[in-house]
């Protein structure tokens, strides 16, 4: 059932919030050793399902999200209720207020189940740097959900909630997506509102849903689309109904595919699965284009690793144990509360980040490092408007590989950060993508597939996606 | 002066800071006033929380533009935010919004007299920023050895004023600053209050002997608020590092903290010890783009400012350079005496009177030409009797101290104390001839020559009116009498 045929059954009275949320809520406990969440609101949650049924038996329109179920990654603020984001520096932090998602989900209706685990401040590609713990995959206990959304992907995975919120930095909605088996989406920079999602790198974020289906992605984006005046960076661009890109054909479609990333040394079945999907589409009516991602694949991971730690960096120093959040108190002065409370507070990930991007952004070395990497961004943003004047969407795998064993990476953050390869460019150019499952590798692992379109043009990732989705064996 | 000092030269430079006197803070809707309860004028946004954004007041930035043009700056179109980034209880987010290499005005210039000289100070730039909030360490309810803070004053707006390094004494300095007090309380973008720190003003200053043309190593001077301290300290440490390099030793850059109790200045950090304030983008704010269009109209509502209306007062009201320059001070004070003058078009006689008795009660109570109790109508009132004749200027005095504590008209007020000049003259000529009878042996020695007696006549005659007669009138009539 799409989150459209529940809203409606929810709205009947045929199916009860109230009831549909202890059935998630059952799901949570059977899977509670997955470890996707890090904050269950079980009373809070159940009031607010109970009020949703009210509201329906007395007539009122609770909303097009009525008694949804989400999980929200816990770095997206929820008034009362904590946002760790997943580190120890916020073990204790109860944000005082919501974000803009999470006023508008709840103005549609929507009831939130928990908070996701997630890498610590989001960053991370195997969800293995939570203060929380690991999240596992519910494919395969033995593998990484992938991150940093992890613990929103394998809420829906696992059929612990209807749909979640994720953010993406670098890829962390669309590569745990890919590596759970969902569909996840990365909107355009400044199509929803950052307000209230705990900043990593502002100029990449973006808040996106993860979703069963790619029709429930639309209707989810098209409640928390829109300008708000509390972020100078969300767009005044018009929201369209996304609704009508849900079972189109894909005729004259023109899908541009680059034949260099098959050489990227990706996984064998992914490229297989990637050429059927392509041969199936041609078939299918699309137009295929070969264009070039040269400067994409080359630079965007060197790129990318610079800007987002440099911003990371000051957007981290906020959390220095003077106002909220964990403090070391044992130091006698400042210098030392500040280094204690941060050397304590923030895991080794996080702290090898604001490292790099102090080291990025110092004196001597910023225009080696970060203007450089501005100007690659650039050269990246040129290489996407290229391609998308021949192009509609541009198809790419998600991941180069299915998801990894646990422990397998952590020790190597290089390989670890080379995961992000076709993700991160979406970021840094400002566009959007679409994770899409497309089958299952030789163990059973989901394979994704990665769409981009041009900046505001989610319309034509979801009628490919769809398109996919609902035709593509 | 002495002798080693005639020697050199300083070289100053100047960066003062003024807090914008909008209603709310610059990136957050909280009140920005100055006072209240510490920490009760905070919100998520200016307290750091996770997730939380900056949105531009767009008042700030018409203010930032107002002082450029003030100072004949560019106004740039492109404006680009930047993060200042270093670590202070005081500063929530672990940096401050700033501008670096993109500031809202550029190259401008400003003129200021000292000794009856004129010179031209350029100003580097003027940028819009954050301010921080307070520390509070010294006070009685602080824990020895723990600090506490306030943030209200965080996220008030700033801008920055930097000179280029074209002031040569400390007396130029005191003049500049107070032509930039007095040009942001012209524009009423700032209350200029040294005291409470809305305008704060640290100096870059290094000295080198005359004729050289490289600059000596410099220092930066902080903690200095009051005109006073700027030009004390300036003297205080142009004195050390001439001291310095007479004995042969050098000057070591280094930040000072000037102590006013002591009269000195403190090393607060050497070079060494500089931040580096990794400066970037700040990826929260988006560009800001200023039209040519809203600068051209913020030009056209510019105030008059100080040097021209002061040229405008002399050239229409015939007052004299001192007078003009005190007149338009503020621009209050030049309002009130325009609006005077307006009614009773009599421009010296209101000058005296705003010049001497106006002033010295604003000085005696400590107090603003706006908080001053006699309106510009009921202080004309008072000047037209003063020109009718209809009072004396000492029974306009008094007239004028119960203006100060009554509602009642100078009118009412005259009648009431029975204050109303005698000009009617036949009253006048009998009360001289009385005083004339009185004193015979006086109007003899007048007539043989003791004209001085003339005032002892007067007095005679002003002391039976009760101070009442016109003392012209009294004057002309005893010479007409006493003539042969």
């Amino acid at each position: 059932m799409t989150l459209r045929e529940y809203v409606r059954e929810i709205k009947r009275g045929k199916l009860s919030a109230a009831e549909s949320l202890q059935s998630f809520q059952k799901k949570c406990d059977e899977y509670s050793h997955l470890n996707a969440f890090i904050t269950l609101l079980n009373e809070r949650a159940m009031q607010r399902a109970g009020w949703i049924d009210e509201e329906i038996s007395r007539g009122a329109d609770p909303g097009p999200l009525a008694g949804t179920i989400f999980a929200i990654k816990d770095n997206i603020n929820i008034a009362g209720v904590r946002t760790s984001c997943a580190s120890r520096i916020l073990e204790n932090f109860n944000s005082p207020f919501d974000a803009t998602v999470i006023r508008k989900l709840t103005d549609a209706g929507a009831v939130f189940i928990g908070k996701t685990n997630m890498d610590e401040f989001a960053m991370g590609s195997s969800n293995e740097n939570s203060y929380f713990g690991n999240v596992k995959n519910s494919v395969d206990e033995s593998r990484v959900p992938g991150g940093s959304s992890g613990g929103s992907a394998v809420a829906v995975a696992a059929g612990m909630a209807q749909a979640a919120l994720g953010s993406d930095t670098g890829g962390s909605i669309r590569q745990p997506a890919a590596f759970s088996g969902v569909v996840g989406l990365k909107p355009t920079y400044g199509r929803v509102s950052r307000f209230g999602l705990v900043a990593f790198a502002s100029s990449l974020d973006q808040i996106g849903p993860l979703t069963g289906t790619v029709d429930d992605a639309a209707l989810i984006l098209g409640v928390i689309s829109g300008h708000d005046e509390r972020d100078s960076t969300s767009s005044r661009e018009p929201v369209p109904d996304f609704h009508s890109f849900i079972n189109r054909d894909i005729r004259g479609i023109r899908i541009g595919v680059n034949r260099a990333v098959l050489e990227k040394g990706i996984q064998p079945e992914i490229g297989d699965r990637l050429q059927k999907l392509t041969d199936y589409l041609q078939a299918s009516g699309a137009e295929i284009v070969e264009i070039s991602l040269e400067k994409t694949l080359e630079f965007g991971i060197a790129a990318y690793y610079i800007i987002a730690t440099a911003e990371a960096s000051s957007n981290l120093a906020r959390f220095d144990g003077v106002r909220y959040g964990y403090r070391d108190d044992r130091q006698e002065t400042l210098a030392g509360m500040y280094r204690s409370t941060r050397q304590n507070g923030f895991g080794e990930e996080v702290r090898r980040r604001i490292m790099l991007g102090t080291y990025v952004l110092s004196s001597g070395y910023y225009d080696a490092y970060y203007k450089k990497a501005l100007q690659v961004r650039h050269l990246i943003k040129k290489e996407f408007d290229e391609a998308f004047g021949k192009v509609d969407t541009i198809l790419t795998p998600t991941t180069p590989a299915t998801a990894f064993a646990m422990g397998e990476k952590i020790s190597d953050p290089l390989e670890m950060y080379l995961s992000d390869i076709f993700t991160v460019s979406a970021n840094l150019a400002g566009i959007c993508g679409i994770n899409v499952p497309v089958g299952m590798d030789a163990s059973g692992l989901p394979i994704g597939v990665q769409f981009m379109a041009n900046a505001f043009e989610e319309g034509k990732l979801f009628r490919v996606a769809d398109f996919v989705e609902k035709n593509f064996k | 002066m002495t002798i080693s000092e005639d020697k050199y030269e300083a070289v100053i430079g100047l960066e003062v800071h003024a807090q914008l006197s909008t209603i709310t803070k610059i990136f957050c809707g909280c009140s920005a006033r100055f006072g209240a309860e510490p920490n009760s004028q905070t919100c998520p946004v200016c307290l750091g929380m996770p997730g939380v954004l900056p949105v531009l007041n767009e008042k700030a930035v018409e203010f930032a533009i107002k002082m450029g043009l003030a100072t004949n700056c560019t106004i740039s179109e492109h404006n680009v935010f930047a993060r200042k980034n270093y670590f202070y209880p005081d500063l929530p987010k672990g940096y401050q919004i700033s501008q670096f290499e993109h500031p809202i005005c550029k190259n401008g210039r400003v003129e200021v007299e000292t000794d009856g000289e004129k010179h031209t100070i350029r100003i580097n730039r003027i940028h819009l920023e954050e301010d921080a909030g307070k520390s509070v360490h010294d006070e009685d309810f602080v824990d020895a050895g723990s600090s506490l803070v306030d943030l209200n004053r965080c996220g008030t707006p700033l801008i920055e004023i930097v000179t280029e390094p074209d002031l040569r004494t400390p007396q130029q300095a005191h003049a500049y600053l107070s032509l930039i007090r007095q040009l942001v309380r012209y524009l009423r973008i700032c209350d200029g209050n040294m005291e409470q720190g809305s305008l704060r003003c640290d100096a870059n200053v290094s000295v080198r002997r005359k004729g050289e043309t490289e600059l000596g190593t410099k220092t930066e001077l902080k903690n200095m608020n009051s005109l006073r301290n700027v030009e004390n300290a300036l003297t205080y440490e142009i004195q050390r590092q001439v001291s310095l390099l007479e004995s042969g030793r050098t000057v070591e850059q280094a930040t000072l903290l000037w102590d006013p109790s002591s009269g000195t200045a403190q090393i607060m950090r050497v070079k060494e010890e500089a931040h580096d304030y990794r400066y970037f983008p700040d990826p929260d704010l988006v560009r800001l783009e200023i039209a040519e269009d809203y600068v051209r109209q913020l030009k056209k509502m510019l105030p008059e400012l100080p040097a021209v209306r002061r040229q405008r007062f002399m050239d229409q009201y015939g007052l004299p350079e001192y007078d003009a320059e005190i007149l338009t001070s503020s621009r209050e004070l030049a309002d009130y005496y325009e609006q005077t003058v307006k009614i009773i078009n009599d421009a010296k006689l209101v000058s005296n009177w705003v010049l001497g008795d106006v002033l010295r009660v604003l000085n005696d109570k400590k107090i603003e030409i706006k908080e001053f109790p006699i309106s510009e109508i009921r202080f004309a009132e008072l000047l037209k009797l003063i020109r009718e004749g209809k009072i004396s200027s000492s029974a306009a005095k008094k007239v004028f101290d119960v203006l100060l504590t009554s509602d009642k008209s100078a009118d009412v007020i005259v009648k009431e104390m029975g204050l109303i000049q005698v000009s009617d003259d036949s009253a006048i000529e009998s009360m001289v001839k009385e005083v004339l009878a009185e004193y015979p042996d006086e109007v003899n020695a007048y007539k043989n020559g003791k004209t001085g007696l003339i005032g002892f006549f007067v007095g005679q005659v002003m002391r039976k009116s009760a101070g009442k007669a016109n003392p012209k009138i009294v004057n002309s009539i005893l010479l007409r009498l006493l003539s042969p």
